[in-house]
């Protein structure tokens, strides 16, 4: 049995999305700036995907910008956030427990000069309020906190977050990362009083190398990519039309069938997590998300367990970091870190990730496999 | 400039007596099949210098990037041909020649004809000093300096004219497969593929093994053992890769022997595995990438006991080196890049916390007596199931 638990990694692309896509690149291949037919008609995917992804979100077209994917929207929301406001302040705050592409472009601002805060977590991974209060003062010119932990589904309490940030810095502008929400929670950014947000295709069975990120009417970013001034000068760059067009379609599906692929991923995750919790030395580390697991198997090295399930056809990512490469690999296991797991568990945590698509039989076959693998790998530990 | 053939200078190779048309005949083998791929070429022995030429268009750098990886080559001359042999063509060739081929006019040089073409109406003397006195005219910032000139302006006058002076240093060694053939333990760090490459500079033909050992080892860690030998094969030719499974018997060692001892009992059976796949393969010898204190297992003492099981010579050309001195030859073929990979650093299981860094070779016999009626199975079941996979660059 084949049983691909990593789609927070990546998902399978929708079969009419595939065909969308396909239909593109073979028919309506033109460049959407271009004048003539052609032209127009490549336009008119990524007008309706826009429009698509406007609805869905209650906010205005022309808010919405098509990138290359969710590193990109990241980067264009906060290097070119923090370029558009650094006259007016230099204190940037973010979490401890975000995404390398978030991380990554606050490492950079730090490297520039501004003043970077990040805000630790509670044991579950949710950003400490109080911490984050304290921190706002008359400097913070940006805030950026994701909306899901990718490694553990802590939900972070956005609006709370939003409410808090505009009241004491009215100027700063807030940014969030809900690559990991997207398809799986109705996002309505206005309402929730975010400025920034950031999505991405390959997550909700669009392609990879799409992505998107509103931009509230008023809030100013510099663009991080110039050339001929497509969409309306934020992302220069031929549009993506095919993979546009895929992820709103991808987009449009995860919408309508929203609460019942939630219910359906909820109903596998627990059923994983009171398997393999049963098991002796077996911790879940999971937050709120539908969609993902993180599951600690003290005393197995977390790569060991992962190509022992690959063996057996069951496809994970390894949550934290390989304790002999510490320097090198810190980033990948911060969350985990950040919530102040133990050594044990830190290096010796998977994550589980579901779609729409995965089954019973699967969680069932998995978890038969672990009770089985779990005694025999335990045996081999470095001493 | 428009180079219509090449000229191979090869040095130790003139040495070898009366095996010499062998060692030419190989490197002109190898020259050849690495260039196969880059256009129609003509190779061929003459007068102890092995020509190169051209038969269809070619990717200048192209063939000269492939043959500075073949080894045997010391340096390649690219060279004009001229098919029109009176001296006025010749003046006219060498002023171009000297014009395009350097980018300042300004070094001292001389100009060295052979005239094999007796028929010519001049000698080789007369020719020098005319092609003197117009390069001088031509470019007056040139001066001659018989006795130690910055260039060496070569006219060879045959029933076409060749035209060269610049030399592109080669690899140097030796034809790959004048000289036996190795097996070579490959890990995946920065040693094991510098080792390998040393040993086939020397025209050793190399095979090479792998130990993998999932679920401990990953199938990227394999990934990229296969990019290293494909790597080293750009300069060695093509590397077959024998990939073991060793993990039934690191799981075997670590349940029966004392942990500390684990690295150095692991080595030697995968000294005695490489061995069986030498002699199955018609290798004399095999090759590692230690280097003496450079791990616990790496100690003289560790080295003494691990090469107690060695029937043959293991070759560790890398022994008397500092880390430093390997990363630069790492970095010269182009391997270091993939050899720091993460991968393998992930999976240290059977590495022990406190290895033994003096073992005793008694004391290692003893601990391995207690794999006896365990390991036969396991070891026999590893040769049975031995993966091979042909790694070759893009061009050889």
């Amino acid at each position: 049995m084949e049983a691909y638990f990593d789609n927070a990694a990546t998902t399978k692309v929708l079969p009419q999305v595939k065909d969308l896509m396909v239909k593109i690149m073979e028919e309506d291949f033109g460049n959407p700036s271009s004048l003539h037919m052609k032209g127009v008609d490549a336009e008119k995917y990524v007008r309706q995907g826009r429009e698509t992804l406007a609805r869905l979100w209650k906010v205005d077209k022309s808010e919405i910008i098509f990138t290359s994917g969710g590193t990109e929207s990241n980067n264009m929301a906060i290097i070119g956030a923090a370029r558009a406001h650094e006259k007016e302040g230099h204190r940037v705050i973010t979490s401890a427990v975000e995404h390398a592409s978030v991380a990554n472009p606050f490492k950079y601002l730090e490297e520039q000069g501004f003043d970077v805060v990040r805000i630790g977590v509670d044991e579950r991974g949710i950003v400490k309020l109080d911490e984050l209060e304290a921190a706002l003062n008359d400097d913070t010119i940006l805030v950026s906190i994701m909306y899901v932990n990718n490694e553990v589904g802590a939900v972070m309490p956005v609006k709370d977050i939003a409410d808090m940030v505009h009241d004491i810095c009215p100027k700063a502008v807030f940014h969030v990362d809900a690559i990991q929400a997207f398809g799986k929670f109705h996002l309505y950014p206005k309402r929730m009083g975010i400025d920034l947000m950031s999505v991405s295709g390959h997550k909700i069975h669009g392609p990879k190398g799409s992505g998107a990120l509103f931009v509230k009417r008023g809030t100013r970013i510099v663009p991080i990519i110039l050339g001929g001034g497509q969409q309306q000068g934020y992302r220069s760059g031929t549009e993506n039309v095919p993979a546009i067009a895929g992820m709103c379609l991808a987009a449009e599906i995860a919408d309508k069938e929203m609460d019942e692929r939630c219910a359906h991923m909820k109903a596998l995750k627990d059923r994983l997590i009171s398997g393999l919790t049963e098991l002796e030395g077996v911790y879940s580390n999971s937050g709120e998300a539908c969609h993902i697991a993180s599951i600690s198997f003290t005393g197995v090295r977390s790569e060991i367990m992962l190509h022992t399930l690959e063996n057996s056809g069951i496809y994970v990512s390894s949550g934290s970091a390989c304790s002999s490469n510490k320097t090198q690999n810190k980033n990948l296991s911060s969350t985990l870190h950040a919530m102040g797991l133990s050594p044990e568990r830190l290096e010796s945590t998977l994550r589980f990730s579901f779609a729409y698509d995965n089954t019973e039989e699967q969680v069932d076959y998995a978890i038969n496999v672990i009770k089985k693998e779990l005694p025999v790998l335990r045996k081999y530990v470095r001493k | 400039m428009d180079y219509k053939a090449f000229m191979i200078k090869y040095a130790e190779i003139g040495t070898k007596g009366k095996n010499r048309y062998i060692f030419e005949d190989i490197l002109c083998r190898n020259i050849n099949r690495k260039l196969k791929p880059l256009g129609d070429f003509y190779v061929r022995k003459e007068q102890g210098r092995i020509f190169v030429e051209a038969n269809s268009d070619y990717d200048y750098e192209d063939v000269v990037e492939a043959l500075g990886k073949v080894f045997g080559i010391v340096g390649i001359c690219p060279v004009v041909v001229l098919n029109e042999t009176d001296f006025d063509s010749i003046k006219n060739a060498v002023i171009t020649y000297v014009d395009k081929a350097y980018r300042k006019h300004n070094f001292t040089f001389k100009v060295n004809t052979r005239r094999n073409d007796k028929s010519f109406p001049m000698t080789s003397m007369e020719v020098n000093s005319e092609l003197g006195h117009y390069l001088l005219e031509a470019f007056p910032d040139m001066k001659v300096d018989v006795h130690e000139p910055e260039e060496i302006i070569n006219v060879e006058i045959r029933k076409t004219v060749y035209i060269y002076s610049i030399t592109i240093p080669g690899p140097g060694g030796l034809p790959v497969g004048t000289n036996g053939k190795g097996m070579a333990l490959l890990s995946g760090g920065i040693d094991s593929p510098v080792a390998t490459y040393m040993i086939a500079k020397r025209g050793v033909k190399m095979e090479a093994v792998y130990y993998n050992a999932p679920p401990f080892t990953s199938e990227r860690a394999k990934q990229k053992v296969i990019d290293l030998a494909t790597i080293v094969a750009d300069y060695a030719g093509s590397i077959r890769l024998h990939i073991v499974n060793f993990a039934e018997i690191q799981k075997a060692i670590y349940d029966n022997c004392p942990h500390e001892e684990l690295t150095i009992i692991m080595k030697r059976y995968m000294i005695k595995i490489a061995e069986e796949l030498a002699k199955a393969n018609d290798c004399q010898i095999t090759v590692t990438g230690e280097s003496i204190g450079q791990v616990s297992s790496q100690t003289v003492f560790s080295l003494a006991v691990i090469n107690d099981v060695a029937t043959m010579p293991v070759m560790r050309p890398c022994i008397g080196m500092d880390k430093q001195e390997i990363v630069d030859i790492s970095e010269k073929i182009g391997s270091y890049e993939t050899s720091i990979l993460p991968y393998e650093d992930c999976c240290t299981t059977f590495v022990a916390k406190h290895p033994v860094t003096k073992p005793i070779l008694s004391a290692i016999e003893k601990s391995e007596a207690k794999l006896e009626g365990i390991i036969e199975p396991l070891y026999q079941k590893a040769l049975e199931t031995v993966e091979v996979i042909t790694c070759r660059s893009g061009n050889n």
